[in-house]
Order: structure tokens, then sequence, then C-alpha cells
């Protein structure tokens, strides 16, 4: 116990010498780096994922190959995708996010089309009764009911991009992960300590603004039955 | 990299292959000895949370923040009290397949009809021999569901370890960028999915045998 305080102490140190709050190796600039990253893969993971899964959920086409991709891409080890990507490529922050992207895409993906396959097919066709276009019925029956799942997919791929965003710093990028880094390579405990502190409040913030957004765009009458995440 | 230099090497696979197997050796039980502790975990902790409800939602929010935590974040926080060891990288991996294993026990038990219940009741089954005889062969496909997610995605993440000097195959990744040879990266990636591809089947198979009940039933993840 007394040397969890101290760790605590450690990091408390750290986070208050006014040093980490300046400069190209501040928190600051890290954590805006660390936050591009992240929501720029995001964006674009988002769009496609979006896209080809209410597609494949409405249209019942391509199931088996949305199923294949989604169990193929859990298989890739992430930190070997980005070494590749810096051995290859070189130094520099695109093609790096262009993987982050791609890595991001199959879990928002596979639980889109989940979430709209898994529709009540009665639901759906009362939709098309009531004289609702296909688009209507993917727009506002389809989508509102998937809403759970869909977030879910959003938050694996939010914490996969954070976490692999975080060790995209050994091959050299910035973000989070160099405070680690840097720290390990210099020997120096607090350094690593102090940013592994950061990148979990991170997460606890990415978590919580899941939370609280399942809870604001979820309709109530779904909250019953969509008790996993 | 140098101009000209290709992707992989043959010649160098070949040079390595003892070597490689090894480092195979290694990965395989970085990655699957998590997740049979997070399955000796999961399975009392699941039964408990189906048994009492109120317990569930708490657990859940426990096992989804560790998940959310990245993996190298966590290392570090455990190098203090375990140093560079392959526990270091063992524990954190544990706690995150607990994220995927305790709900699916929870839903693989909450599958069990209830009519399935009443009847093993009525036969005289005391509530722990239900559970073990009745309930949870049941829940095996679900499960097991589960377990495939936890060991694909644990078996891809022991290579981060290796900034901690324990990473399997994850050696391979960091000594192709210090040498700017892509070679041992490539293989290291290919090898990683091949072995998760491959446990995924095996877990496939190993359902089929385990529920020969339900052998026309397909259950995915």
């Amino acid at each position: 116990m007394n040397d969890f305080l101290n760790q605590v102490r450690l990091v408390g140190d750290w986070l208050t010498s006014s040093q980490q709050w300046h400069g190209d190796d501040g928190i600051p600039h890290r954590l805006a780096e660390h936050l591009t990253y992240s929501g720029v893969s995001l964006l674009f993971a988002a769009l496609i994922g979006l896209a080809f899964g209410l597609l494949v959920g409405h249209t019942g086409r391509g199931a088996f190959a949305v199923a294949s991709v989604a169990n193929l891409a859990r298989a890739i080890p992430t930190f070997g995708l980005v070494v590749l990507v810096v051995t290859l490529a070189g130094l520099s922050t695109t093609p790096v996010l262009v993987a982050l992207v791609a890595l991001a895409i199959p879990p928002i993906l596979i639980n889109t089309f989940e979430g709209v396959r898994g529709v009540d097919p009665v639901t759906r066709d009362a939709a098309r009764g009531v004289g609702m276009t296909e688009w209507e019925v993917l727009i506002r029956v389809e989508v509102p009911m998937s809403l759970p799942l869909i977030l879910l997919g959003l938050r694996i791929a939010a914490i996969q991009v954070v976490a692999t965003a975080t060790v995209a710093a050994y091959p050299g990028l910035g973000g989070l992960g160099r405070f680690i880094v840097d720290g390990l390579s210099r020997n120096d405990y607090q350094l690593v300590i102090g940013g592994s502190a950061v990148v979990v409040l991170l997460a606890l913030v990415v978590q919580i603004v899941f939370t609280a957004l399942r809870r604001v765009v979820v309709s109530p009458g779904l909250r019953v039955s969509a008790s996993r995440s | 990299m140098s101009d000209g230099e290709p992707l992989v090497r043959w010649q160098w696979i070949g040079d390595h292959a003892g070597e490689l197997a090894d480092y195979t050796g290694v990965h395989l039980r970085l990655g699957l000895l998590p997740v049979l502790f997070g399955l000796i975990v999961s399975v009392p902790l699941g039964i408990a949370c189906h048994r009492w409800r109120w317990l569930y939602a708490p657990v859940l929010t426990v096992t989804n923040i560790l998940y959310s935590i990245p993996s190298l974040a966590l290392f570090m926080i455990f190098v203090r009290y375990t140093g560079l060891t392959e526990r270091t990288v063992m524990i954190p991996l544990t706690l995150y397949t607990l994220s995927v294993l305790v709900p699916n026990v929870v839903d693989g038990l909450a599958s069990v009809p209830e009519p399935v219940r009443q009847a093993a009741t009525a036969l005289g089954f005391g509530p722990v021999r239900r559970v073990v005889q009745v309930e949870l062969p049941i829940a095996v496909p679900v499960v097991i569901a589960g377990v495939r997610v936890a060991a694909v995605s644990s078996i891809s993440l022991v290579a981060v370890g290796q900034l901690i000097g324990q990473g399997g195959l994850g050696y391979y990744i960091t000594r192709g960028l210090q040498l700017d040879f892509p070679t041992p990266i490539v293989t290291a990636i290919v090898l990683i999915m091949l072995l998760a591809l491959t446990t995924d089947a095996l877990l496939v198979l190993a359902q089929r045998l385990l529920t020969p009940w339900s052998r026309n039933k397909v259950t995915s993840s």
C-alpha cells in the first residue's frame, strides 16, 4: 500500500511540475497529438464502417464477407502493423493514420451490421406497412433500434485506436505513448508511470463519453434489452 | 528501408526457422494462459452475476474500464510489482479477457431454457449440481464464442509486451524496426495471425466435440 502511495506521489509530482505543461514534449501538446490521431482515424473509420454496415445489414448481402473481415481483423497484431507501416513508408503521420483507420473499421462494421440485421423482421415489415420508403425504414427504424450495438462498435473502435496510437510512439510517432517509450529508453520510471497515468485518464474519459452518449441517444424503450455494453 | 529491399526475404525465414518455432511457443503461452486464467475467474464470477443480478452492472463497469486501458499503460503499471517478466504481460491480458468472458458466461446461463432448469430441479438436482451438470454444459456454445474472441485478441496483443522484453513473436517486430528490415516484421505478423486463426478454428472444433447435441446449429461470435 505504501508503495502504491509512493507511485501516486510520483505521478502527482510529475503532473504538477511545470515542464510537463509547456513545449513540444509537454502534456498538452502530446495529448493534442493523441486526440488528433485518434479523432481523425475514428471519424474516417466511422464514415466507412457505418456506411457499409448499414448497407450490408439492410440488404443482407455480403453478410459472410463482413463476418470474415471482422474475424480476420481481430487477429491482426496492431503493434506489428504500425511498425511495419513505419518501416515501409518512413516516419510520417498519414500512413500510420491509414493503418489506424483500417483497424478501426471492422468493429464498427460488424456491430452496425449485427445491429441492423438483429432488428425484428416484424418491426421492419410494420414500418414498410405504414408506408415508409426503404430509406425511411433504415434511418427511422433500423438505425435507432441498432444504436446500442452501433455505439458498442464505435466504443470498441475508439478503445483500439487510443491504444494503438499509444504504441505508435514506439516507431517514433508523437502522442501520449511518447512519455512511456521515452521513459523506458531513458530508464526514467517517473516519466513512464506519469505517461501511463495520463493514458489511463484518457481511457476513462473515452469510457465516460460513450456511457453518456448512450444515455443521451439511445431510446429509453431499448434500454432494458440492451444491458451488454 | 533501403530501395530494392523486398517485403520478404525467404532466405531469412529459412535461416531462422528453429528460432521462430521457439518464439512461437512462447507467444502461444503468453497469449493462451491468460485466456485460461480469465476463464477460471469468469465462470464463478459469471455464475455469481447470474445468480445475483445486482452484481452484474458493477462487475461489467469494472471489466469494461479495465478493457479500455491501453495495454502499454497497463503493462507499465504492473512492471513495478512483477518486473520485466512474463507475468507482467499475462496479468493485464487476463484482465482484458474478463470483459468478453464474464458477459458470455452470464448470457450463456441466461440461454438455458426455464423448463430445463425446472426439470433438473424436479429430478432432485441441488442448486450447485444443477449449475455444474445442467446449466454450464448448455451454456458452452455461448461461452466458447466468448473464448474465441478473447483468445484471438489475446494472441494478437501479446506483441506489445515486447516493449518490456516479453512479447513472444513481438521480438521480431522490434528487431525489424531496429534493423530497418521488413522481413522479420512481416513474418511475425503472419505467424501471429496464423496462431490466432488456428486457435479460433480449434475452438470451433472443441465446441462441436463438447456439445454433440447442437452439432447442426451454427454458433458464431
